[in-house]
């Protein structure tokens, strides 16, 4: 037996249900028409809109990967990937929020959803990828791990090294692995000395505390320039490992995984074709359809993405071609003015990336 | 009735309220890791860690598993911390007692001291011994002996290691030695209560600690022998010492910034200590007859512990956590080693964080518990 009030109150609550369905539809019908498919399936995407800028993670200062100036702005190939990011879905390359981190916070402020690209000389392994949530999006720097030594002890190469030999590395790198794995095989035995900040390490070895310091030789490169007479130091020939290095994300969000790695493709494939910062305006009357696709002339690349076609125009105008990030940054900045494999493989590097069409 | 529900429901809502909040970060957090692709679990201490450690107190490289490797990072966190705490803890009396020395010099000395280590950050103190050791001490081949056997270089200290023969007899020896000492206390004890006889226990101490150990070099066949560290070289410019024992000055400056930092606090527990003893107490002792020695043996010292161990133990506890600083100078302790290069090998970011935390936690207590316990035998016993 229901009383009165209590049909009453039925009839309301199914009058209720029924007008809730009905803003839901209209609203679901409202999101379809003012947002395109991609955005609405990237969480990433839609919050980096919504933010107004891309959280990027890059290293506490590696010259010509991503270091900063006493004015705090950012420079680097590492850097120059997230503002590729930033041009592409922002339209401005300046929209980036960087966060120094350490080799061992990394990952984690990745995975916790803190930056939202990681750019970070970070080497891409299988267990990286497959294990912790991570996806690696491309190869930005083709590098390998090589030693340092002072000039004055004679070392030319590191089949001169002997028993009881120290080495400074960072804690937390496939370096660490790698230079076990080194002076294992060749029956060394060393003392590994792992400092948590690059810094630390620079200035340990270049006290004396250590006989050599090991790392990603563009990182040796770079950090030699740090030291206090660069000149007294060399690198030496060997690489004992392949370190190919590049940015990362979150795994399960495959659109915002496909933005980073098309901005960074498509800063190596305008290089291919000769676009550049200066001339991708006039590249639009190019008779080359591939470069068109590139300007943004020609094709719907960008709609994938939830993008406008101005996409890839953008970065490379705003940020310019693989090729000049690479001279402006490590070339011009004396780190390795040769850039062996990181040349096209039109002339005879190994870049070579899909094709953007 | 009534009243027993006020009494317990804010307690009840407490309790709720913790296990609520706790049960939602543990289920945010197995939602966002299931969302991400993490796996959770603790079967990675079993696999091989494939990365060495600089120093070591067990047998361990990077063919044993992460759990050596943790072993490794807390047998070292102990090392620093117990050797940091007895340093500190001699260093601190002393300069506690020198601080209510008549003498100016060294009251004003000691009082210098305390200001000056207390007020500067730990990490600073970390990295100025560090590196300022570094750049000061001698490459291997430019350093002199010291007492023709240690060498002090810039890559540690190295000391002749002792090799020897029959050890176990020699430590028996000791053991025994100790065992004779106390039974001859006790008895000591006995006579001047019944007979009022002294009889002189610590000369007896001191010949018992070294006539029977030399006994066990005479008749118990053990021998003792020293392997001097040598210079080697490497490469040109680049020498080590082989052979004997090396202390990574790693170790050393760790040990040095931590002893010196927290024996400031220690000094001023000491020194609040013996001031909060009344000074009719020392007077009333001398005036029945006691010397010097007895009367801040048998009277200040009993009373003056009771107020220095309390605040002593949290220094004691500091200095243990303190140790974590070790990462910034690539000393391998538990956070270096462990939440540091084995976190950043395997990923497991929440199992290891709690594993560190937990493990953190056990040595505090555990440090905390036997202070406790000494605390409460030189507490005043009620009769």
């Amino acid at each position: 037996m229901l009383t009165n009030k209590q049909t009453i109150g039925r009839n309301m609550f199914k009058y209720l249900k029924q007008l809730t369905s009905l803003v839901a539809m209209v609203a679901v019908l409202f999101t379809f028409t003012t947002e395109s498919m991609a955005a609405k399936k990237s969480k990433t995407l839609k919050n980096t809109q919504k933010k107004g800028f891309v959280r990027c993670g890059v290293s506490q200062g590696l010259p010509g990967f991503s270091n900063a100036d006493a004015a705090g702005n950012w420079t680097g190939v590492d850097v120059d990937v997230c503002r590729a990011v930033a041009a592409a879905v922002l339209g401005d390359a300046n929209k980036v929020k960087f966060t120094p981190l350490s080799a061992k916070e990394r990952f984690t402020a990745l995975t916790s959803g803190e930056i939202d690209i990681l750019s970070r000389n970070t080497t891409w392994t299988l267990s990286r990828d497959a294990d912790i949530g991570l996806t690696f999006v491309g190869v930005n720097f083709y590098d390998g791990q090589g030693f340092m030594v002072r000039k004055s002890s004679g070392i030319t190469s590191t089949s001169q090294f002997k028993d009881g030999i120290s080495a400074c590395t960072n804690i937390g790198t496939t370096t660490e692995l790698n230079m076990r794995d080194f002076f294992n095989s060749k029956g060394i035995k060393y003392e590994p000395v792992a400092f948590e900040k690059a810094d630390e390490v620079v200035a340990a070895y270049d006290a004396g505390r250590c006989d050599t310091y090991t790392t990603d030789k563009s990182g040796l490169a770079a950090q030699r320039t740090k030291m206090k007479n660069p000149d007294e130091h060399i690198v030496l020939p060997e690489t004992i490992s392949k370190e190919p290095l590049g940015p990362v994300v979150r795994q399960g969000d495959a659109v915002w995984e496909d933005i980073v790695r098309w901005s960074l493709n498509t800063m190596i494939e305008a290089e291919e074709y000769g676009i550049t910062s200066a001339n991708a305006d006039m590249m639009k009357t190019s008779d080359n359809p591939a470069i068109k696709r590139l300007v943004g002339a020609e094709g719907e690349l960008g709609a994938a993405f939830g993008l406008d076609n101005d996409w890839s125009l953008r970065i490379i105008k705003q940020v310019g071609n693989y090729g000049e990030s690479y001279k402006r940054n490590i070339a011009d900045t004396g780190i390795l003015p040769d850039r062996g494999p990181n040349q096209l493989w039109t002339k005879g590097g190994i870049l070579y990336v899909p094709p953007a069409r | 009735m009534n009243f027993k529900l006020k009494d317990i429901l804010p307690q009840l809502i407490t309790v709720t309220a913790v296990v609520l909040v706790f049960g939602f970060f543990t289920y945010n957090a197995q939602i966002n890791m299931e969302n991400r692709g993490i796996d959770f679990g603790y079967g990675f201490l079993s696999q091989e860690s494939s990365f060495d450690v600089q120093f070591s107190l067990i047998e361990y490289d990077g063919s044993h598993s992460y759990f050596r490797a943790y072993l490794v990072g807390l047998l070292n966190t102990i090392l620093v911390s117990v050797i940091g705490i007895i340093i500190a803890t001699i260093l601190g009396v002393i300069v506690g007692v020198a601080r209510l020395s008549p003498n100016y010099l060294i009251n004003k000395f000691a009082a210098f001291y305390v200001e000056f280590f207390r007020n500067i950050p730990l990490l600073l103190q970390i990295f100025f011994w560090y590196f300022a050791a570094l750049r000061a001490l001698p490459l291997p081949q430019d350093a002199e002996a010291m007492f023709g056997v240690f060498f002090l270089t810039i890559k540690g200290l190295y000391v002749p290691a002792f090799i020897w023969q029959n050890f176990n007899v020699f430590f028996y020896s000791i053991l025994a030695a100790i065992i004779a000492i106390i039974v001859i206390r006790i008895q000591a004890k006995r006579v001047q209560e019944n007979q009022g006889k002294q009889i002189p226990v610590f000369l007896i101490s001191i010949g018992l600690i070294f006539i029977l150990p030399l006994l066990s070099f005479l008749i118990g066949g053990v021998s003792l022998s020293f392997e001097v560290p040598v210079l080697k070289q490497l490469a040109t410019t680049s020498f080590i010492y082989d052979g004997g024992v090396s202390l990574p000055p790693e170790l050393i400056a760790l040990t040095l910034s931590l002893s010196l930092y927290t024996a400031t606090f220690i000094a001023e527990c000491v020194r609040a200590g013996i001031q909060g003893v009344g000074k009719g107490q020392k007077e009333a002792a001398a005036s029945i007859g006691l010397t010097p020695n007895q009367v801040l043996k048998l009277v200040i010292m009993p009373q003056a512990l009771r107020i220095i161990i309390p605040p002593t133990t949290n220094q004691y506890l500091n200095l243990t956590k303190n140790s974590s600083l070790a990462a910034a100078i690539a000393y391998p302790d538990l956070v270096l080693v462990f939440a540091g290069t084995a976190l950043m090998q395997t990923g497991k970011a929440i199992e290891i964080v709690s594993i560190t935390m937990f493990t953190y936690l056990t040595l505090s207590i555990s440090i905390s518990l036997l202070m406790n316990w000494y605390n409460k035998k030189i507490a005043i016993q009620e009769k």
